[in-house]
């Protein structure tokens, strides 16, 4: 056991499942030689060869379509698109074929492939870097969309979703790559799909978010702990299709709720949150549901990005609003 | 000293003259049904000849009476293919039995030569799940919709063959209209990268629903495309079935040798409209050239050829033409019986290890479907 960054346990991941099952591959732009542009796959190609994890042409369309006809072979593909905001360009591949292969072909044939993909704000990139694009991917049956908020989970979900026999894509926020370091069990182990994880046992207040808004969730929370506010801190982990079940029995517990979501309010995954908890719950409720979510701009430009990004003070603010109702 | 410029240096208009120069149209057999290319003769034997134009044949049948099933509402979408029959059957019987097929919406009749049952293809049209319920064996996935997204997928199917050790090749079917689309480059460029073994085959039958051909691209032929990708670019007689299957059989020996793949043009024309959902192609072709491809047309050339050998009887064409017409009545009795889908159904196929919304789904779902 190894204290890890969030990129540490993602390499340590792609390693061990290279070694678990010889029909991985890992493949993108400028994960060979390179180790990807964030340093994911380092040491990779070097130690497992240039038939594991290789290169190729820039073109994110290609990729989709080389990982669909690679599992389609009976191969597991565990392609890398370079940045998130690069994603329109294989929007096809994901949402109009791999995400409905099952379905399309009658069970008939799987798609075991796991695309990875750096997004989040935070950390000054250029335009199309950063966004916060999930909430597109999360309308289409047949994917999961896994968010990892710590090296943990990070490592743990990332081998269970190259172990799953559907798509998902798998999307590493840039921000928590290497803010923090955490235990990580140096032996390759499984986080559940599908499962919320809770980051805080609270009593008072559930705050429901996934992503980078964990840590900012976390820090809310011990600044209103102060306050004698105890808040329970729910990640989704799993950010499409949700469990619902973890949500609403904490909601039930607690009857009181924020949902925190990094994406601008207008659309996305923490509104599909606000919605099933209204009405699933609403009676359980002692206060409004509130909803911290960025303005309805495009991604801001860099410098910029603090003022825009939603942050800890937003949540304390916003829960303390519901604890005064 | 002034630098006096006399002349400029680039000739920009030599520069793409001669583009097209290596591309000249591969034919062997002409509309007249002659051999006009007797060194390249493709080795097939009489029992082949016959089995080739057999198949032709058969398609035509297949789009005749898929036609009539159309009108009469017995069939849902379809996509004609008449005038189709040389590059479709030719290229299909060049393939391996392990050859994987990405096709496009009107390569049905190449799926159904691969193994895809007749009623399951007709369920397809229907709009049945069971339609796309393929066999492990059949190599094929059913019939893309989007334009081009089957190439970069080729690619992927060839590399994965590569990887293997398989002795197969991934053969992936476009139009005309389907070379303008980023993912035909894309596709192809990859499978070159990798020198995967994939045939790229553009049906160029000169529209793409109502644009000629002419306004998808100022290339000359669309073969030449394959230069950009740095992998050889053949333009075929597609009304030329003999031409066809040597050209296919050529690429594919050259693809599995470890070349990497190849694209191939294949000439032809669509004699019906784009589809059967209210396409008129009056609007866009004139009769003049409808009736200068039907000259060109692949069944009579390829029967007035086999008729001088001695190997083909009107006769033997009519008996066959019965028995792929009851072959068809069959199939279409057997779509009839499919069980009617359920939500169900589509629930369950919808991931492997269901997660919490299409579990509660299965639960309102199965209740409401057994009543």
């Amino acid at each position: 056991m190894a204290k890890k960054t969030m990129i540490q346990a993602i390499t340590a991941a792609l390693g061990q499942a290279i070694e678990q099952d010889d029909k991985v591959l890992v493949f993108g732009e400028d994960v060979g030689k390179n180790g990807g542009v964030f340093r994911a796959t380092e040491g990779l190609q070097e130690k497992y060869g240039e038939d594991k994890v290789f290169d190729t042409p820039l073109a994110e369309s290609g990729i989709g379509g080389l990982a669909i006809g690679l599992a389609l072979e009976g191969l597991r593909p565990v392609p890398e698109i370079q940045f998130f905001g690069f994603i329109f360009e294989t929007m096809d591949s994901i949402g109009g074929q791999m995400s409905r292969m099952r379905y399309r072909m009658d069970n008939t044939r799987s798609m075991p492939i796991t695309i990875r993909s750096p997004f989040g704000g935070g950390v000054h990139t250029p335009e199309m870097h950063s966004d916060n694009f999930e909430g597109l991917i999360a309308q289409f049956p047949g994917i999961r969309v896994v968010i990892p908020s710590n090296p943990y989970d990070a490592k743990g979900l990332l081998l269970s979703s190259i172990k799953s026999n559907d798509p998902v894509l798998f999307l590493e926020h840039m921000k928590l790559y290497r803010s923090f370091r955490e235990e990580v069990p140096d032996e390759a182990y499984e986080v559940p799909l599908d499962q919320c994880g809770i980051s805080r046992e609270g009593k008072d207040v559930t705050i429901v978010t996934y992503g980078a808004m964990v840590r900012e969730s976390l820090k809310a929370a011990d600044n209103l702990a102060k306050e004698n506010i105890d808040a329970e801190v729910i990640d989704l982990r799993t950010i499409s299709p949700i469990d619902y079940d973890t949500i609403l029995a904490s909601v039930k517990k607690t009857s009181r709720v924020v949902v925190v979501q990094e994406a601008q309010r207008q659309a996305g995954v923490g509104n599909n949150v606000v919605s099933e908890i209204s009405q699933r719950a609403i009676l359980s409720l002692e206060a409004p549901i509130g909803f911290v979510a960025a303005p309805d701009t495009p991604f801001p430009f860099g410098q910029a990005e603090n003022d825009w990004l939603p942050n800890a003070s937003d949540i304390e603010a916003k829960v303390k609003e519901a604890m005064s109702y | 000293m002034a630098n006096k410029k006399n002349s400029k240096l680039l000739d920009f208009e030599a520069l793409i003259k001669d583009e097209d120069k290596d591309f000249k149209m591969v034919q062997i057999l002409n509309e007249k049904g002659e051999i006009v290319d007797p060194d390249h003769l493709p080795d097939l034997s009489d029992d082949q000849l016959v089995e080739l134009m057999s198949k032709m044949v058969w398609a035509r049948v297949l789009d005749q009476r898929s036609t009539a099933l159309n009108r009469q509402g017995r069939l849902g979408f379809y996509a004609p293919t008449a005038g189709h029959e040389a590059s479709q059957m030719a290229s299909v019987y060049a393939m391996d039995k392990g050859d994987f097929i990405l096709p496009r919406y009107r390569d049905v009749p190449e799926l159904i030569q691969h193994g895809l049952p007749i009623y399951k293809a007709f369920l397809w049209s229907r709009g049945h799940v069971e339609g796309n319920n393929y066999p492990d064996d059949l190599r094929a996935l059913p019939p893309q919709i989007i334009i081009g997204a089957q190439y970069v997928q080729a690619a992927g199917v060839a590399l994965g063959l590569k990887i293997k050790g398989n002795k197969n090749v991934a053969f992936a079917y476009t139009g005309d209209g389907g070379t303008s689309q980023g993912d035909f480059y894309e596709g192809m460029n990859f499978a070159g990268h990798f020198d995967a073994p994939a045939i790229f085959i553009v049906e160029n039958n000169e529209f793409a629903i109502s644009v000629p051909r002419s306004q998808q691209t100022v290339a000359k032929t669309l073969a030449q495309k394959a230069v950009a990708v740095g992998i050889p670019g053949v333009q075929v007689d597609g009304m030329d079935p003999l031409a066809v299957y040597e050209v296919c059989k050529e690429a594919r020996d050259w693809a599995l040798a470890g070349n990497g793949p190849v694209l191939i043009e294949t000439m032809t024309y669509r004699y019906g409209p784009h589809t059967l959902s209210g396409d008129d192609p009056k609007r866009y072709r004139s009769a003049e050239l409808d009736e200068l491809w039907h000259q060109r047309d692949p069944i009579n050339r390829f029967r007035t050829y086999l008729q001088g050998k001695g190997l083909w009887s009107d006769e033997q064409e009519e008996k066959l033409t019965e028995t792929y017409k009851a072959e068809i009545k069959e199939a279409v009795d057997q779509a009839d019986k499919a069980e009617k889908q359920t939500v169900t159904e589509f629930l369950t196929n919808t991931y492997e290890v269901q997660p919490q919304n299409i579990k509660e789904q299965l639960n309102i779902y199965r209740q409401k479907e057994s009543n």
